[in-house]
């Protein structure tokens, strides 16, 4: 990646030289460090907040950590092994969160994939209050996880909550929102799409008004309805974006916390438990951080996978064109 | 083109009001303010001989994010009012994350001067040196057992050194609605003592198409359940740290209990977790077995008529969960002589001034409160007061918590009928003593 951008710059930089150079407070946009200068605050960043702590993870994960007791036995792999050995005390809630947030990951992408797109050709066209409805789509997202969840908990209350008075009204018998499956799922997939649904819309609206206009207009005099429009020019015009948004959202599936933690609890039993939620109560609840971060490195390891398996599912295909 | 632009920037812009207003929310200690002007007149008999060295500020984190909240802060305004030179300082951090971020402090030699913390955590903090030993703190203000309720004043040990000095005792009460008890045709001034006088009670509520008692599958977990645990002859975790009991007859019991009251239609299938409370509050169930710190918000809704009382006798023995607040010195990397007076001084004014601690339904730890005529006319906390004498708390085990997560998931599926009681609970035991051996290891 660096050696890229280097050569990138490098050619940037040629360009530079070949016009006169301005004389007095100039821009030394072809001194060989500028792009690093202009990288460097990013880049010591992103080593301090996240390359660092990501390899001294690797340290931790190698022995029985707590980073309060002065006795940090190193146990080598022991953390890992015990990962894939059904008898070990972290068998059981580490995969059984790996499921709960792949059942949330594969329930929740493609509405937050399909419905923002819909919801952003609608606010694409011209109509009265658009920015009304633009700014509303995107509201909810600016709340925190903490005033969701409070929401939530009213709304979804299986005795009071007002989800099932109006269900009571067209004569559903309540649903135990918070204690039975698969409606603690629907609950808590529900709540997230509405949540986060207009971040991916503003994304998508950006994109969509990306597309050249004259796309559309040559698709027109070619013929092409509606539909044809959609197929041949949005879609592809949305590649990049749509690689970008699937990427994300499965990123920010896998790492599920505030809704279950704050609706559910984890429950009914321990069905709704993710990953992170296991992950916190052994790495900060119960101080096993050695153990802890192993988990963490799994689920990195899957999400870099099944990332790599968007990209490649996603991209343009060269040999078709 | 134009607008979408705009239309971002003010997407953007409530963006940041949205996060800065959260912001603002979470952050939640305005701290009290001392009393400037008075001039050094730190009471003599206090902390031993009191305090008289240059102005300090002492920072005391605690975990009393709900209805006790504001009247320990209503304390610390009246500390700070009468010791001109010790301004307190409180902070209160819900405590899950207290516990993530007082270690982290201690660890950057950031602590606090003093904190607070439920007995069950004690032990766990003194071994992962969160806390340092105060021996040396009882002994200087000379306090003893005699001091304090004795179950609270040993909550405060761990292998026999001293790391909590106690401020109340919090067991679980029986809370009953009065409206609910007429509606139903029972005595709303004789609360039941006995599980035969609940079941009698609860059955004449039934009668009348009352649920009268709540349950929840997501919260019979806690002080409720395991009050019956105890009650029927078990425990949670045995006295040695060893083993996890909450698999054993006394307790498939206590949730086959809890588990009959929905089976019996005494409570609702799905309650939410706060169900109790809400039924309670709404007129809709008569009872609800809880901890002291409703106290509070039950007394703020006016139109409730309630009552609370021992909880009754179901299991067989007369038991009944507790915790106890308990005060403690986080370790210090420099340690600056003035604080450590001042913090003595502070621990000890308080737990003297539990009286006013005590309108939170707390029950004092400190004797001189509890025999102060004041407290007999307290209300509900005095009826709370008379279970201390069998109240029960987890052994002093570092990681004893580590285990509850096993019992969390057990009553759930128990409690939804998705295990029988005989087999969620004792799978969960067996994992429970898993982590109980590598707590036994890591802590050694």
């Amino acid at each position: 990646m660096t050696s890229s951008t280097f050569s990138a710059a490098q050619s940037i930089g040629a360009a530079v030289e070949a016009t006169p150079p301005r004389k007095g407070g100039r821009l030394r946009l072809n001194h060989p460090a500028t792009p690093y200068l202009m990288l460097a605050p990013y880049v010591v960043l992103l080593c301090a907040f996240v390359l660092g702590p990501a390899v001294f993870g690797i340290w931790v994960s190698l022995h029985d950590w707590d980073f309060l007791l002065p006795n940090k036995p190193f146990i080598g792999l022991q953390n890992y092994a015990d990962l894939i050995d059904p008898n070990s005390i972290t068998f059981e809630p580490f995969w059984k969160g790996m499921r709960a947030t792949a059942i949330f990951v594969v329930a929740s992408v493609p509405f937050l994939v399909l419905i923002p797109l819909g919801i952003a050709l609608l606010l694409n066209r011209t109509f009265p209050a658009r920015s009304f409805f633009r700014a509303m789509i995107f509201a909810p997202f600016v709340l925190g996880i903490a005033v969701i969840g409070v929401l939530f908990r009213y709304l979804l209350d299986s005795q009071f909550g007002l989800i099932n008075y109006l269900l009571g009204l067209v004569g559903i018998p309540a649903i135990g929102w918070t204690q039975t499956q698969p409606w603690a799922w629907v609950g808590l997939v529900g709540m997230t799409v509405w949540w986060t649904l207009g971040f991916n819309t503003v994304i998508y609206l950006a994109g969509l008004q990306g597309i050249p206009r004259d796309h559309y207009e040559a698709a027109s005099l070619d013929g092409a309805g509606a539909w044809g429009k959609f197929a041949y020019v949005t879609v592809p015009g949305l590649r990049n974006v749509l690689v970008f948004i699937v990427t994300t959202t499965v990123l920010a599936s896998a790492n599920m916390f505030g809704q279950s933690y704050l609706i559910t609890n984890g429950g009914p039993g321990d069905s709704t438990k993710t990953a992170i939620m296991v992950m916190t109560q052994e790495g900060l609840r119960s101080f096993k951080m050695g153990s802890a971060t192993a988990m963490s490195y799994i689920l990195a390891v899957f999400l870099i996978i099944i990332s790599a398996i968007n990209f490649m599912a996603l991209r343009e295909r060269e040999a078709k064109k | 083109m134009t607008t979408s632009f705009s239309i971002s920037r003010r997407s953007l812009l409530g963006g940041a009001l949205g996060a800065a207003a959260v912001a603002g929310l979470s952050a939640c200690s305005p701290g009290s303010a001392g009393a400037p002007g008075q001039e050094a007149s730190v009471s003599g008999g206090g902390g031993a001989e009191g305090y008289d060295g240059p102005p300090v500020e002492l920072a005391f984190w605690n975990g009393l994010t709900g209805g006790d909240g504001p009247i320990m802060r209503k304390m610390i305004s009246q500390f700070n009012a009468e010791h001109a030179n010790i301004k307190v300082t409180m902070t209160a951090i819900a405590w899950a994350e207290y516990f993530q971020k007082l270690p982290a402090a201690v660890s950057n030699g950031k602590a606090p001067e003093i904190g607070l913390m439920h007995a069950d955590d004690l032990a766990t903090n003194a071994a992962r040196q969160v806390i340092s030993p105060m021996d040396d703190v009882a002994a200087a203000l000379k306090l003893t057992e005699k001091d304090f309720a004795p179950i609270a004043w040993n909550g405060g040990l761990y292998q026999d050194k001293r790391y909590g000095i106690p401020l109340d005792v919090h067991p679980a009460g029986l809370f009953y609605n009065k409206t609910v008890l007429e509606k139903a045709g029972a005595d709303p001034e004789k609360p039941p003592t006995t599980g035969d006088e609940l079941m009698a009670i609860l059955d004449q509520c039934k009668s009348k198409g009352i649920q009268g008692m709540w349950t929840s599958a997501l919260s019979v977990n806690g002080l409720s359940s395991q009050t019956t645990v105890y009650q029927f002859g078990g425990k949670m975790v045995s006295d040695d740290g060893l083993t996890a009991e909450f698999g054993q007859e006394p307790a498939q019991k206590a949730i086959s209990w809890w588990k009959g009251l929905i089976d019996n239609g005494h409570s609702p299938k799905n309650a939410a977790a706060d169900g109790d409370f809400v039924s309670f509050t709404n007129d809709k169930a008569a009872f609800m077995i809880n901890g002291p710190w409703n106290t509070t918000p039950l007394t703020a809704l006016k139109k409730l008529k309630w009552g609370a009382a021992p909880v009754p006798n179901i299991g067989g023995e007369q038991l009944v969960w507790a915790g106890s607040h308990q005060f403690v010195l986080p370790r210090q990397q420099t340690v600056d002589a003035n604080k450590a007076i001042a913090s003595r001084v502070f621990v000890n004014w308080i737990s003297q001034q539990s009286l006013t601690w005590a309108t939170a339904g707390m029950v004092p730890a400190r004797v001189t409160v509890l025999e102060d005529p004041e407290f007999a006319k307290m209300g509900p906390v005095t009826e709370f007061a008379k279970e201390l004498d069998y109240i029960r708390f987890v052994p002093p085990i570092p990681g004893v918590n580590d285990v509850l997560p096993e019992w969390v998931t057990a009553t759930s599926e128990a409690m939804l009928g998705k295990k029988p009681v005989d087999v969620a609970l004792p799978e969960a035991a067996e994992k429970a003593n898993k982590i109980l051996a590598a707590n036994q290891k890591k802590y050694g």
